[in-house]
């Protein structure tokens, strides 16, 4: 330990006596370093914020939408959900605790007074305010009697209200929704941005208003999110209601689904994929970086044992093994290299950080402890790798000829 | 404790082999005082690489107190080179970056002794030579005799079993040069053997016996009987 920590003060010392070439000489590590803390900050950051918004998705809640392949696009045939299948949903499935169906409903613009908007309309069930997170900041959602009942009341999103330059209040007011009247009953809670599109522009009306309206369209798009009873059960319950949908969709035995069942965390799953292969793009990318300043170690390393080749040889006379001579100059590869490591890792947050600041609206940047461990370790290997040869000529060096050295 | 049986050295320069030594015996003993000479190419230089472990012979075979060092792999030479050799070089060779102390500390360091004994042995040794007020200086900071004091107590901090001195008053002008060989002499008088590779004859005058290398044989071994002063 003693011996080690010597050895460091002897590398430090003589990367010390050349300041501006060792700092020149890790200059290469020290930008792949910062370029990968900077990136994986900001990205470290987008994706948990994104992460933090899908949680609103209970772990237990599932979706069921019907599946197209480009040959139903081509085609213009496309694949919808059909009525009865949220019926065998909500009937016949074992295990299935709410459901809470959601029509697209293309019913055109949306006006107050002289205003007129286009938000997203949906038609939901009661259900939705448990399944899909669904909270109202004033007045009330839409309940099983709005449904039952065909009553035309919307709850609207806070985008919609200033829009529309309603008052703060707007409960009690009327809105005309493509033509028909509706009364507000309540306004949605704010939810912001996911990637850059308002979830705060949209009306909610009763399933059942909204099926009927569009009763026009053949089969209108739909989307339908349940919970199970017990989340243990999720992956039975997931294959009891893939048989159920089959059946009432009358796929043939052997055929395809042509729907799909997912839970609401395979969304944060399919990110995270994303996140990872982004990830492992950049980290070949600074590999490369890396590889290139570590040739300029490897260079530099080169003309600093030819320079100490007397050095080397004093040395060797006072008994310095080959493994001795190999240590020092590997170790002093090594400090190099992770200096310029840290100093990068600093900086590189320093970037991340100011780029999230620079663009409003931006999540904050973050970057596991482990990254900076790993970029501070990889930073050190790329010095000892490319330390080899260098150190191993300085070790091989002849002392006659090493002292002889001019 | 120093013995040399048939030594043959040949270098092989291109297509050319070059004999250095052309079959060297000889016996140091304990406490000797020994002056190597010749002119330059004589084999001289090639002979004291040999007996300071920096070289290994092509034939023969080289005994330092009892273990032949001739088929020694490279580590094991640097660790005899550790122990029992102590170099003194005519340009000093000191550590330019390190301290006088550091410098002398330098060769403990291959042993893995702890740091503080090392310091210890190494004040001592910078005290010897009378360099006790100057453990902090770097070399350039200091003169030529105060350089080559501090190899001397470099070469000495190891306590090896020979000192080998290598034309160590070859950049010193004659005062200091008196200085360095009086210390010499006393590291002789206090039991150490001493071997100082030279071609200057008053230097070699101050030594015991002298042996004179040619084409690389012995040509002469005489012990030295009139001293100079």
């Amino acid at each position: 330990m003693n011996a080690l920590g010597e050895a460091f003060r002897a590398a430090l010392a003589s990367l010390n006596a050349h300041r501006l070439r060792s700092f020149l000489t890790t200059l290469g590590i020290l930008i792949g370093t910062m370029a990968v803390i900077a990136v994986v900050s900001v990205l470290q950051g987008f994706s948990d914020s994104i992460r933090d918004q899908f949680s609103d998705l209970g772990s237990n809640s599932l979706t069921l939408d019907a599946v197209n392949d480009q040959e139903n696009f081509r085609t213009g045939r496309i694949n919808r959900l059909d009525f009865e299948d949220i019926d065998a949903l909500r009937y016949r499935v074992p295990g299935v605790k709410e459901v809470a169906p959601i029509i697209a409903a293309n019913l055109g613009a949306v006006t107050w007074r002289s205003r007129n908007v286009t938000p997203q309309i949906l038609g939901a069930t009661e259900e939705a305010q448990v399944v899909l997170g669904t909270a109202t900041r004033q007045g009330r959602f839409l309940t099983a009697s709005d449904d039952q009942g065909g009553r035309r009341v919307v709850v609207i999103g806070v985008d919609v209200r200033d829009e529309l330059k309603m008052p703060k209040d707007p409960i009690g007011e009327f809105l005309l929704i493509g033509r028909e009247w509706f009364k507000v009953v309540g306004v949605l809670e704010k939810r912001g941005e996911i990637f850059g599109f308002s979830q705060d522009n949209r009306v909610m009306i009763p399933f059942s208003v909204a099926r009927s309206l569009t009763g026009t369209f053949d089969k209108p798009f739909m989307e339908v999110s349940f919970t199970v009873d017990d989340i243990s059960q999720v992956a039975q319950v997931k294959a009891r209601a893939t048989r159920v949908i089959r059946a009432s969709r009358n796929i043939q035995p052997g055929a395809e689904d042509d729907f799909e069942i997912q839970a609401a965390d395979s969304f944060l799953k399919q990110f995270n994929q994303i996140t990872a292969t982004a990830t492992a793009v950049l980290a070949g990318i600074v590999g490369i970086s890396l590889l290139v300043g570590g040739i300029g170690i490897m260079n530099i390393m080169l003309v600093s044992v030819t320079e100490r080749t007397r050095e080397i040889g004093i040395l060797k006379a006072l008994g310095a093994t080959r493994r001795d001579i190999l240590t020092q100059f590997l170790l002093e590869a090594a400090l190099l290299s992770l200096l310029g490591g840290l100093i990068g890792i600093v900086l590189g947050l320093l970037v991340g950080m100011g780029i999230a600041a620079a663009i409003p609206n931006f999540p904050p940047a973050n970057v596991p402890i482990w990254v900076m461990l790993a970029a501070a370790g990889f930073s050190a290997l790329v010095g000892v790798v490319f330390g080899i040869a260098p150190a191993s000529k300085a070790a091989s060096l002849d002392p006659i000829e090493a002292l002889r050295y001019e | 404790m120093i013995e040399l049986k048939g030594i043959v050295k040949r270098y092989v320069l291109g297509e050319e082999t070059v004999l250095a030594l052309a079959g060297v015996d000889l016996f140091i003993g304990r406490n000797e005082y020994v002056a190597l000479i010749g002119p330059s190419g004589s084999g001289k230089s090639t002979l004291m690489n040999i007996l300071g472990c920096l070289d290994s012979p092509t034939e023969g075979q080289y005994i330092l107190n009892g273990r032949d060092t001739s088929s020694l792999r490279d580590d094991e030479l640097a660790a005899v080179r550790n122990r029992e050799i102590g170099f003194v070089f005519q340009s000093f060779h000191l550590l330019p970056r390190q301290t006088a102390l550091q410098n002398v500390m330098q060769p403990l360091m291959y042993r893995r002794m702890p740091a503080a004994e090392r310091r210890e042995r190494a004040e001592r040794a910078l005290a010897g030579v009378g360099l006790g007020d100057r453990l902090d200086h770097r070399p350039n900071q200091l003169s030529g005799g105060q350089r080559q004091r501090v190899a001397v107590a470099r070469a000495l901090v190891g306590e090896p079993s020979i000192l080998l001195a290598d034309e160590p008053t070859g950049n010193l002008d004659s005062r200091t040069s008196a200085e360095i060989m009086a210390l010499f002499d006393a590291l002789h008088g206090a039991g150490q053997t001493v071997v100082v590779v030279t071609h200057e004859p008053d230097i070699a005058a101050h030594t015991r016996r002298t042996i004179r290398v040619l084409d690389g044989r012995i040509v002469e071994d005489r012990p030295n009987t009139a001293r100079a002063a």
